[in-house]
């Protein structure tokens, strides 16, 4: 065990992991924030709690995940590189660690244009991957990123994105490899609609042994509506959702339609379980976190082991 | 102002434009002289400098006249003449001179009524407009 | 080259204003060849605050001309004799140029005519796009002779991010994702052996992190 995370803990102990995502509120609203939180206790193993998501400002992530540590619940800290330099995102990681904040996902991040700041500069001054190295050093080397050494390292579980509907599709298994090679401990997969193609991605990963060095938690989001799902197939970059869905989605009346995207969403999940190299399922359930535990145990997701 | 005769400048292609004045001159078809021409080997050798100049010196409008489309002697200067005029129309709005006063337009040799035609109401729009801001001021 | 656009005439007018004789001066390099900043746009320019201003009602006088280079201080000393009588310099130069005219005449203000872009190439005519953002160290010789650092929307040294779309970056359909570039070239190469290299946090001293950043050749260097 390279750390105390509880979700190092469940993958080590070999079970299938679960995690969710909690996005912060637009505003100084914890009370909201708990109440989203409280509908993953117990149902998840970890809680992810995005970064400024969409470039639109947001509690800051480190103070969410604290706010979640204090419900109990157990927080993946997410870092993008859009907003801050490596002396910023060190400085968060080594006070998030000593608030026993010990999972982190490092991101890109979406680009600002996307956000309600489109005038502000992107940082990046490092990318996920060197991000990635950062942190790895930063547990395993007790150094800095610029090489001093650090009074109390902070023992981060680390986590990736990997999105294998993203083109140049045939880079995308090296692309994972090279954040392996990197550091990263555990994978988060963008939203996966199309079974077939995340197969043959997982088919080249499993070809490199990859699936070996590191844990692919299977990304998986339930559509709220017809028109969530027409969003997400044509508005948003990387994601691939098949004609199939939508005309899924589109069979069946308007008050229908959650209960459909739950279904297709549990229905996926079945599938992602019998994939090999496919160690855990993360449910971003956007702004709709109280369906997670209907999925949960729709899924056999349910109860979560103790370790 | 009621005795305004506005002063028109008009680059005429040497291939299409230019032939079709003298067509319209040999047929005896009336045009405006209000209208000057400039005679140009292409309308796409007309620089937005020679646009913007025609009016500094106090001209109430300017059309360069070139090819159809597609008949260019130099096969593009007539688009690229268009393009150029687009062009100086938006920085005529910035000086503060009504756009208006400036146009492409296209004909064949053989269109000497048009060229008259064009020429009439070019200058019709013009006297509607009144002089350009440039010539009210440049009296004062 | 330097690319530059120029400033609406608006701004410009603001400037000029409070003043009665102005030189007007463009710069042959760079901003030449990308129509902002050449003999012809001192010209057009000229022509337009002319009338912008004899429209509200005052009188300017322009002069124009054009240097071989605003950036060496040789061209610029050409200037001392044109400057009687001048108030103000406005410099259609890239912003070089212009601190270059405002360290040798401290005592005349200098107004820049255009806003200074990036460094790019042409794509084809009338069309300048970005390829260099002097980082001061540079990987062209890693990633295919394609930069990620001036062409990829974040930067990303290694590999494209989730939004790459159809060889388009995830801001726009008309931005090239750079990282599918380098991937073609790399493949075209043989080399897609150097794409599984991480390649590691970049120091950015070079790249004008450590504050503004100087050349000096000892053996040029008077």
């Amino acid at each position: 065990m390279k750390t105390e995370s509880r979700l190092e803990k469940v993958l080590a102990a070999g079970h299938l992991a679960v995690t969710s995502e909690c996005g912060p509120p637009r505003g100084c609203q914890p009370a909201h924030l708990i109440e989203k939180a409280k509908y993953l206790d117990g149902i998840v193993d970890a809680v992810n709690v995005t970064d400024n998501q969409t470039a639109m400002v947001r509690m800051s992530s480190l103070a969410a995940s604290f706010i979640i540590k204090q419900q109990g619940l157990n927080p993946l800290f997410q870092v993008t590189c859009r907003d801050r330099n490596r002396l910023a995102m060190q400085a968060d990681i080594i006070g998030a660690y000593s608030m026993g904040i010990d999972t982190m996902l490092c991101l890109s991040g979406d680009h600002t244009k996307f956000g309600d700041h489109p005038m502000a500069m992107n940082v990046h001054d490092i990318d996920s991957i060197q991000m990635i190295q950062m942190v790895k050093d930063m547990r395993d080397k007790g150094i800095f990123q610029g090489g001093a050494e650090i009074k109390g390292a902070p023992k981060m579980f680390i986590g990736a994105a990997a999105n294998p509907f993203a083109d140049p599709f045939e880079l995308r298994v090296m692309r994972l490899a090279k954040k392996i090679a990197a550091g990263a401990d555990f994978i988060q997969t963008q939203c996966i609609f199309n079974v077939p193609k995340f197969e043959k991605w997982m088919e080249g990963v499993r070809e490199k042994g990859l699936h070996k060095k590191c844990y692919i938690l299977a990304g998986v989001t339930p559509c709220k509506s017809l028109g969530a799902a027409k969003y997400m197939a044509n508005r948003v970059p990387g994601m691939d959702v098949p004609k199939e869905i939508v005309d899924r989605m589109a069979s069946v009346p308007k008050e229908k339609q959650a209960e459909e995207g739950v279904t297709i969403c549990v229905e996926t999940i079945e599938k992602l379980k019998k994939i090999e190299g496919v160690s855990g399922i993360h449910i971003m359930a956007i702004e709709w976190e109280e369906k997670v535990q209907e999925i949960c145990e729709r899924a056999g997701l349910l109860p979560r082991p103790q370790v | 102002m009621e005795n305004f005769e506005p002063v028109i400048v008009a680059f005429c292609c040497h291939y299409c434009a230019y032939t079709a004045a003298d067509m319209a001159g040999s047929q005896r078809l009336p045009y405006p002289a209000n209208v000057k021409i400039i005679r140009v080997p292409c309308s796409g050798k007309v620089d937005a400098l020679h646009i913007v100049k025609a009016f500094e010196k106090g001209a109430d409008g300017v059309y360069v006249a070139g090819c159809l489309e597609g008949d260019c002697h130099f096969k593009s200067g007539n688009t690229r003449a268009g393009r150029r005029v687009a062009y100086v129309k938006k920085y005529l709005e910035e000086i503060g001179i009504e756009s208006e006063r400036l146009e492409m337009v296209t004909m064949s040799a053989g269109m000497g009524y048009r060229f008259a035609q064009t020429a009439t109401e070019i200058t019709e729009k013009i006297r509607k407009l009144g002089p350009s801001p440039i010539k009210t001021a440049l009296a004062l | 080259m330097i690319t530059a656009e120029r400033k609406p005439l608006e701004e410009l007018i603001e400037y000029i204003k409070p003043f009665k004789r102005i030189l007007l001066l463009g710069c042959n390099e760079c901003v030449t060849v990308c129509a902002a900043g050449g003999r012809k746009e001192v010209g057009l320019l000229a022509s337009g605050l002319q009338m912008a201003m004899l429209k509200n009602g005052s009188n300017i006088d322009i002069r124009q001309h054009t240097l071989e280079r605003q950036c060496d201080p040789e061209y610029v000393e050409e200037l001392v004799p044109m400057l009687d009588g001048a108030e103000a310099i406005m410099s259609m130069a890239c912003g070089c140029g212009v601190q270059q005219l405002a360290m040798r005449f401290k005592d005349k203000p200098v107004f820049p005519a255009v806003n200074t872009k990036f460094m790019g190439a042409s794509e084809r005519q009338g069309v300048w796009a970005e390829r260099c953002q002097g980082c001061g160290n540079c990987l062209l010789g890693m990633t295919g002779g394609i930069c990620p650092i001036a062409r990829c929307a974040k930067q990303l040294m290694n590999g494209p991010c989730g939004g790459s779309t159809g060889g388009h970056c995830e801001i726009s359909e008309e931005v090239d994702c750079a990282w599918q570039l380098i991937w073609d070239r790399l493949k075209a190469l043989g080399q897609t052996d150097m794409y599984l290299e991480n390649i590691p946090a970049k120091d950015w001293r070079p790249g004008g992190g450590s504050g503004p950043r100087k050349i000096i050749r000892e053996d040029l260097a008077e």
